[in-house]
C-alpha cells in the first residue's frame, strides 16, 4: 500500500536526506520508524504524505504515484491519510469537538454526517466528556488524542504519526500507543515515527531504522546491518591485565 | 461556500485588531491616492475651462456685405473642428471693448473697429497644430484681413495641458503603486498570522481553491471596507476645502464607486498573491 521505490531525497540547502531508500508496508501494517534525529524519518513521513516529492525514485501510497502528482491529488489523498505530530497542530482558539468537525468539513462532507462522527470518535479517544473544550484546556496527552481523533475522522487508511508521544510523559505515552494499536487492530496501517526504544522493544510490530538516510535495519525484511541500533554488539573478552 | 463564508468571518472574529489595521491602512492608503485623484480632477476641470477660452478671431475687410460675412459663418460652422461660430459686428465690437474697458470706454471711435467672427473649437482639436490649421484655412478667405489666435498663449496651455497629464499619470501610477503594496503587505501580515491554520487545512486534505477562498472573501471585504471608508474620509476632505478654501468638485458617482471597486480588486488581488505566496511554502 505504500511503497518507497529507490526513493532519493535532496534538499538544496541541506543535501541528501535519504539514499535509495526501498520498502513496502502492507494494508493494516503496524510499521515504527525510528533512527536518531536528521536520520530521514522525517522526511519518509513527508514523502508519504506528499508534502514532498522525491528527487529520484518513486513513492506511491493507494494508487496515487508521486510522479507527475498535481496538487489536487495531494488533496484527494490526504483525505485517506491521518497525519499526527509531536506538536498535535490543533487550531487554539476553536473547541476539541470543533477541531475534530474542521477536517471533514474541508472534503465537503455533508454537514449533517458530522457532529455524529465527530461525537463517536471522540468516545473512541475517550475525550468525549471534552468536546466542548479548547486545546490549551487540556494536557499533552489529551491534545494528542483530539489530534488522532481528527486524523481518524475521514476513515483513513493509513495513519501517519511523527513522534506523536515525543512531547509526553510516560503515562499519557501509553495511553496514546494504546490507541494506536487499537485503530491498527480495526484495519487502519500505522506508521509511527519514534525515538521511543523501550516503546519499539515491548512491542512485536515491524521496525524500520534508518541513519543517514539508508535503512539500516528492517525486522521484516531482515535486514540489519552494524550501523543499527538493533545488531547485537560482540561482547569484547577482557584481556589479560584489564583492571576487575 | 457557506463554510468559507463561516471562515472568513471565524478570521474577522478571531484577529479584529488585525482585521482593523487592514481595513484602515487600506482605507488610507485609497485615501492618499484618492486625494491625489482629486486633485487631478480639479486642475484637469481648471484647465478644461481655461482650454474652451481658446478662440480664433478672423477680421473681416471692410466693406465686404452683410451676405458674404453671412456665407462665411456658414462656411466655418461646417468646419468638422469647430463648435461655434459667432458673429460680431462692428457695433457690438464697440460695445464689447468700452464694457471691457471701462474709464477708457472713450478711446474707440465706431469706425475703429472691423467686424470680425468668433471661433470656438470642438473639445480635442485646441492643440496648437489644430488651431493654426484652422486659423489658416479662415486666412484663405479672400475677404478674411487678418487672423489672430493667441498663437504662444496656446501653445503655453497646450504645454501645461500636457505636463499636467503626463505628470499626473505618473504620480497616479505611484500613488496607485503604493497604495497596493501597502494593502499586499497588510493582507499578507493577515494571512501569515493564520499559516498554521493553512497549513493545518491543507494537512486535512483540502483543496488550494478550498484554502484560498476565505482568504480571498476576507480580501474583497476589507478592500471594500476600506473603499468606502477612503470615499467617505475623501468626501468630508472635500467639502472642508470647498467650505473653507477653494471651491472643489468631487468625484462623480461613477468614479467615486469605480474606486471602491478597486479597493477591492486590490484586496482581492493583494489577498490571491499573499496565499499563494503562503500555499507554496506550507
Amino acid at each position: 500500500m505504500i511503497r518507497f521505490s529507490n526513493v532519493t531525497m535532496r534538499y538544496p540547502r541541506t543535501g541528501t536526506a535519504l539514499q535509495r531508500v526501498t520498502f513496502h508496508i502492507a494494508k493494516g501494517e503496524f510499521a515504527f520508524l525510528t533512527g536518531p534525529s536528521g536520520a530521514g524519518k522525517s522526511t519518509i513521513l513527508k514523502l508519504i504524505y506528499m508534502d514532498d516529492q522525491p528527487t529520484e525514485g518513486e513513492v506511491r501510497v493507494s494508487s496515487v504515484s508521486s510522479q507527475g502528482i498535481r496538487a489536487r491529488d495531494v488533496a484527494r489523498l490526504r483525505r485517506k491519510l491521518g497525519v499526527v505530530f509531536q506538536d498535535f497542530r490543533l487550531l487554539e482558539d476553536r473547541t476539541v469537538e470543533a477541531n475534530v468537525a474542521f477536517a471533514m468539513e474541508v472534503t465537503g462532507a455533508a454537514a449533517s454526517a458530522i457532529p455524529g462522527k465527530v461525537s463517536k470518535l471522540l468516545t473512541q479517544v475517550g475525550l468525549a466528556s471534552k468536546a466542548t473544550s479548547y486545546p490549551r484546556e487540556l494536557s499533552g496527552g489529551e491534545q494528542q488524542r483530539v489530534a488522532i481523533a481528527r486524523a481518524l475522522v475521514n476513515d483513513p487508511i493509513v495513519l501517519v504519526a511523527d513522534e506523536p508521544t515525543g512531547n509526553l510523559d510516560d503515562r499519557a505515552t501509553r495511553g496514546v500507543f494504546q490507541l494506536l494499536r487499537e485503530i491498527n487492530a480495526s484495519g487502519t496501517a500505522v506508521v509511527m515515527a519514534t525515538h521511543n526504544l523501550d516503546l519499539i522493544r515491548r512491542s512485536d510490530y515491524r521496525t524500520i531504522e534508518v541513519n543517514r538516510g539508508q535503512i539500516v535495519f528492517d525486522s521484516k525484511e531482515r535486514i540489519l546491518t552494524p550501523a543499527s541500533v538493533f545488531a547485537v554488539k560482540p561482547r569484547r573478552e577482557p584481556a589479560p591485565g584489564d583492571s576487575q | 461556500m457557506k463554510l468559507a463564508f463561516r471562515e472568513t468571518l471565524t478570521g474577522f472574529r478571531r484577529a479584529p485588531l488585525l482585521s482593523a489595521l487592514s481595513v484602515t491602512t487600506i482605507a488610507f492608503s485609497l485615501f492618499a491616492f484618492g486625494l491625489f485623484g482629486l486633485v487631478a480632477v480639479n486642475l484637469r476641470g481648471a484647465l478644461k475651462q481655461v482650454e474652451e477660452r481658446v478662440e480664433i478671431r478672423a477680421f473681416v475687410a471692410e466693406g465686404t456685405p452683410v451676405e458674404a460675412t453671412a456665407a462665411l459663418q456658414g462656411d466655418v460652422a461646417a468646419f468638422p473642428e469647430v463648435a461655434h461660430v459667432d458673429m460680431v459686428t462692428p457695433d457690438s465690437a464697440l460695445a464689447r471693448a468700452r464694457r471691457e474697458l471701462g474709464e477708457f470706454s472713450d478711446v474707440f471711435d465706431e469706425s475703429l473697429l472691423p467686424a470680425s467672427i468668433e471661433v470656438r473649437l470642438k473639445d480635442g482639436y485646441r492643440d496648437p497644430a489644430t488651431v493654426k490649421a484652422v486659423a489658416a484655412r479662415l486666412q484663405t478667405y479672400q475677404f478674411i484681413d487678418d487672423v489672430r489666435y493667441g498663437e504662444e498663449w496656446v501653445q503655453k496651455l497646450y504645454r501645461v495641458k500636457n505636463i499636467a497629464t503626463v505628470a499626473g499619470i505618473g504620480l497616479g501610477l505611484a500613488f496607485a503603486a503604493v497604495a497596493v503594496i501597502v494593502i499586499s503587505a497588510t493582507i499578507r501580515m493577515a494571512v501569515l498570522a493564520r499559516g498554521r491554520e493553512i497549513s493545518i487545512m491543507r494537512l486535512v486534505g483540502a483543496t488550494d481553491a478550498f484554502v484560498r477562498a476565505p482568504f480571498l472573501i476576507e480580501g474583497f471585504i476589507k478592500g471594500v471596507l476600506g473603499g468606502s471608508l477612503a470615499l467617505v474620509l475623501l468626501y468630508l476632505a472635500n467639502s472642508a476645502i470647498d467650505r473653507w478654501f477653494i471651491h472643489t468638485t468631487f468625484f462623480e458617482p461613477g468614479l467615486a464607486w469605480l474606486g471602491v471597486i478597486g479597493g477591492a480588486l486590490i484586496g482581492l488581488a493583494g489577498s490571491a498573491f499573499s496565499v499563494g505566496r503562503q500555499l507554496r511554502r506550507v
